[in-house]
């Protein structure tokens, strides 16, 4: 028994060692870095990469690895390039940038501005955060309206003109839904900001002021303010309570559901849902969002997909020269471009996109759009927001909700 | 479900082996044995030998003597004619630190800091980021090509400029000419005097100490931008140790240690931060910050709530369904098991997206089936009766399938003696059949309701927590403590770890205590303790 008790203690203490050795893992890795350039992207991206990494590797005499991350890349790159094991080039969305410049994990890209003249102006300005270039852009998406030509042969030029059209088709049995207006996130809990903001804009809200570097100002905050109630009033006006064009029902799967199988005659989506439309043979076209009438224009969201340097990655000098040179190239643009049809910010591929009519369009609506704040001091807004859309949409009092909205945004950016 | 797998973890828990009764134990001779013996040696040699290599290579020692402590013990054990109860204890003992303490210390640790965005790293990291991000690219910088050499062991810039034909060498010391230096047409060097041309591969290994160097120029320093290109341009901000501060662009912002930011007189911080420890302040905060002890309150009576409703309730309907199926008089049998166990025959995950969709309002199968027009997962109420639902259709059929066992391990005699007595229908199910159903149940609703406190699945696919109140977008009617803390670690309102680890310490503390004291109250493991 004693031996037993002793033998325990032992096992006990070797594993008790054991926990202490989580502490210092930060120890720099000494070892060869190795020369495999290591780039993460989204499956699409990937493979549409591959053959550029190989070529880029063959020249060099390096190795390339392209790997696809499939969910949560932003969080997935944040923890891995934390931990010492992430990759040299991450492909993602612009608005991380502000994120991961706090968590120190990538590095400003020193390009020429002659170089960056080469970008369209709104791509530049998303990947410039406190006045450097963070990434290296390569696709502009931002929302427009879908319509069926055969149910709405004419462009709506507002909200109105869209609204009574629809109705009228759907008093004629020819649709069921006056139009397909994501209102909700994919899991229907909560309002989606990135499609409400259009509607928010045209009625006279903004999110955040301006700073003199140009990125968004958290010290002026439009959420709250008596604009954005007069906004939001217009908004629920044809929320449930009122018309009940919008519906806290809708999300981007099924409105676009009800688009393709002819249900309404318009839909609010990005670039991605064009493949979708296409393969269901519906004739449609595609135009600006349209604004509420006398008011101001619809400005949508753009994202920006682009190419990051990670600050860690173990061949950060190799990452450079693949991301300046190679993924700079109006190729690899014209390539990415055929992997999914999403607006090249290279003004050069631009060029060759747009005699495509779809490309016109989505050129032609972007003209409005802004670059979604990069700022960190964004994730104050998220969920507010999308509260506040809910709460508008089913037809709660308008003021009392952006008010506590704007509190509630207030209060997480203080902290 | 996980309902099982749970209780399967609680009844493998490690018996405690009698006591060795031979005072001596010798080897056996036996060849088989022998070998048997060499190949276990060799087994934890290698096995140790290939957990060490890589902490070897990463020169992290606390990590090598763990290693090695264990390896060594292991050895002990294992080697040894005795100590036969060790060998059944050192596998468990090591799996239980590894998966249950390590884990729960490793949170604690995690707990007494501020780590989250924006203070991930260590402060000379925050101090390298900072810096790095300051360079800024002179606006009229020339576009240099740069060849990387190699001279005297240390690299150097091989540069050369558009419009030029010379050659220039640039080192820490700054930039000189440097004829007789051989050029391309593309302007890149291929040959120099006494100075190695490095072939991209050679200059791609070396990347590190390549992006750290910096030739100064009047006016700035040339930095490389990947392998073939240079630039010039300065360094906006600059650590400096004797005020343990940062310069930028004029303005000193002094290291916080509390905080664990770089801050300016005038209140406003450097983006980058770095990680700091905050004691007990994360532990504390439920109690001293009114707003999240409100939270956290009402978060945790709804979440027991929610617990002891899908408990009840599924194990009420579960042990009628299997009284009703157990009647000697019941047709078709078989079929009816069958279509009940269906629910818990299909993937959870899946149920509860169908189950999220068919609740909808304008499209979901509910309201269409139903003719009504209620906006189920919108309001708190309905919200909750929704996830409360939901769980009980997932989770009856495992009661079901418990009870029907149980009820026919209970011999038939018991209830024909009490027939016999004169006892009616009811009195013998309350007398005799529920107390020994609730014997072998018991122990599963203890371990079904440790399930549901943290049931995670069956919250956030459905409702995601929500629906959310419109002045506090962080608590939602239906958020249990583990969603809640989920969203405060990876939800949309950026990480916070070191909160989050905290909020995870009290989940552990409050299933930990409600389980032992239910198990207390069971006298389930009544055997076992004998």
């Amino acid at each position: 028994m004693r031996r037993t008790l002793s033998l325990l203690a032992g096992t006990v203490l070797a594993s008790a060692v054991l926990t202490g050795c989580g502490g210092d893992a930060d120890t720099p890795s000494t070892a060869a870095p190795g020369t495999t350039l290591v780039i993460w992207a989204d499956q699409r991206r990937a493979d549409a990469l591959k053959p550029f990494a190989a070529a880029f590797a063959a020249d060099n005499g390096v190795k390339a690895e392209v790997v696809a991350v499939t969910q949560n890349q932003q969080q997935t790159f944040v923890t891995a390039s934390q931990a010492g094991k992430g990759p040299d080039v991450m492909v993602g969305a612009h608005d991380w940038i502000g994120n991961l410049v706090q968590n120190g994990l990538i590095d400003p890209i020193q390009v020429s501005d002659s170089e960056m003249d080469g970008y369209v102006d709104v791509a530049r300005k998303a990947v410039t955060y406190q006045g450097k270039v963070y990434a290296v852009p390569y696709a502009v998406e931002s929302l427009v309206l879908y319509r069926n030509t055969e149910l709405a042969p004419d462009a709506p030029e507002t909200v109105e003109d869209l609204v009574a059209q629809g109705e009228r088709l759907r008093r004629t049995g020819k649709a069921s839904q006056v139009i397909g207006y994501p209102i909700s996130q994919q899991d229907g809990q909560s309002g989606d900001t990135y499609h409400m903001y259009p509607l928010f804009t045209s009625g006279g809200g903004y999110l955040f002021g301006t700073d003199a570097q140009g990125d968004p100002d958290p010290s002026d905050l439009g959420v709250g303010t008596p604009a954005s109630i007069k906004a939001f009033e217009r908004i629920a006006a044809l929320g449930e309570k009122g018309s009940g064009v919008l519906r806290r029902s809708s999300t981007s799967d099924n409105a676009s559901a009800a688009f393709t199988s002819g249900k309404t005659p318009f839909m609010v989506a990005g670039p991605w849902r064009l493949p979708d439309v296409r393969t269901a043979g519906t004739k449609y076209a595609i135009s600006p969002v349209p604004g509420f009438a006398g008011a101001g224009p619809a400005r949508s969201f753009v994202g920006v997909q682009s190419f990051f340097v990670a600050s860690k990655g173990a061949n950060k000098a190799l990452a450079q020269e693949f991301v300046s040179t190679t993924l700079g190239s109006p190729e690899v643009a014209d390539a990415l471009y055929e992997a999914e049809p999403r607006l090249p910010a290279l003004k050069e591929s631009l060029e060759k996109a747009a005699a495509d009519p779809d490309v016109k369009a989505f050129q032609d609506a972007a003209a409005t759009a802004e670059p979604l704040p990069s700022i960190p001091q964004m994730v104050a807004i998220w969920g507010p927001f999308n509260t506040l859309i809910h709460a508008v949409i089913k037809g709660e009092p308008v003021a009392a909700a952006v008010t506590a909205a704007g509190a509630a945004i207030k209060e997480q950016l203080g902290s | 479900m996980t309902q099982d797998t749970v209780a399967g973890a609680r009844s493998a828990a490690p018996r405690p082996s009698p006591p060795s009764p031979p005072p001596r134990r010798e080897w056996s001779a036996h060849p088989g044995a022998i070998a048997g013996r060499v190949v276990t040696a060799g087994a934890l040699a290698g096995i140790g030998l290939w957990t060490a290599a890589p902490l070897w290579a990463d020169r992290h020692w606390a990590g090598l003597a763990c290693v090695v402590a264990v390896t060594a013990a292991a050895l002990a054990v294992y080697l040894s004619p005795k100590r036969l109860p060790g060998k059944y204890l050192f596998p468990t003992t090591l799996l239980i630190v590894l998966f249950q303490l390590f884990p729960i210390g490793y949170t604690l640790s995690l707990a007494a800091t501020n780590v989250g965005d924006g203070h991930l790293g260590t402060k000379a990291e925050a101090v390298t980021a900072i810096e790095t991000s300051s360079v800024r690219r002179d606006p009229d910088s020339p576009e240099f090509r740069l060849t990387v050499g190699e001279r005297d062991g240390a690299l150097v810039f091989l540069l050369t400029e558009p419009g030029r034909r010379d050659v220039r060498l640039g080192d820490a010391d700054g930039l000189r000419p440097l004829p007789g230096a051989r050029t391309n047409t593309g302007g890149r060097v291929v040959e120099a005097p006494g100075v190695r041309v490095l072939t991209a591969a050679e200059a791609a290994t070396r990347g590190r100490e390549l992006t750290r160097i910096v030739v100064p120029v009047p006016g700035g320093g040339i930095r490389s931008q990947g392998l073939t290109r240079a630039y010039q341009g300065t360094a906006g901000s600059r650590y400096d140790a004797s005020c343990d501060c940062v310069v930028s662009d004029g303005r000193r912002y002094h290291a916080d240690e509390g905080e664990g930011r770089f801050v300016a007189a005038d209140g406003t911080a450097l983006d980058q931060g770095w990680k700091v420890g905050v004691g007990l302040a994360n532990l504390t905060a439920v109690f001293t910050d009114s707003r999240l002890g409100a939270d956290v309150v009402g978060v945790f009576a709804w979440n027991l709530g929610y617990a002891v409703a899908v408990v009840v309730v599924s194990a009420a309907l579960g042990i009628a369904l299997a009284l009703a199926l157990h009647h000697p008089f019941m047709r078709g049998v078989r079929i009816y098991r069958t279509l009940v166990v269906l629910p818990y025959a299909m993937p959870a995950f899946a149920m509860l997206l169908v189950w999220r969709d068919m609740f909808n309002t304008d499209f979901g199968l509910v309201n269409r089936l139903l003719g009504l027009d209620v906006d189920w997962l919108g309001t708190g109420l309905t919200a909750r009766l929704s996830v409360i639902l939901v769980q009980t259709w997932l989770g009856f059929p495992y009661m079901f399938l418990v009870a029907t066992g149980a009820l026919q391990s209970i011999p038939g005699s018991y209830l024909e003696a009490a027939k016999v007595d004169g006892a009616g229908a009811w009195q013998r199910f309350r007398a005799i059949t529920l107390p020994l159903l609730m014997l072998a149940l018991a122990p599963l609703l203890v371990s079904s309701f440790a399930f549901n406190f943290n049931n995670f699945n069956g919250i956030f696919l459905i409702t995601s927590g929500g629906p959310f109140p419109a002045d506090d977008p962080t608590v939602g009617a239906t958020d249990l403590l583990i969603t809640y803390t989920y969203r405060m670690a990876f939800g949309q309102q950026g990480a916070d770890y070191g909160l989050a680890a905290a909020m995870s310490v009290y989940v552990y503390l409050i299933v930990a205590l409600l389980s032992i004291v239910s198990f207390r109250r069971t006298n389930a493991f009544r055997e076992v303790d004998r």
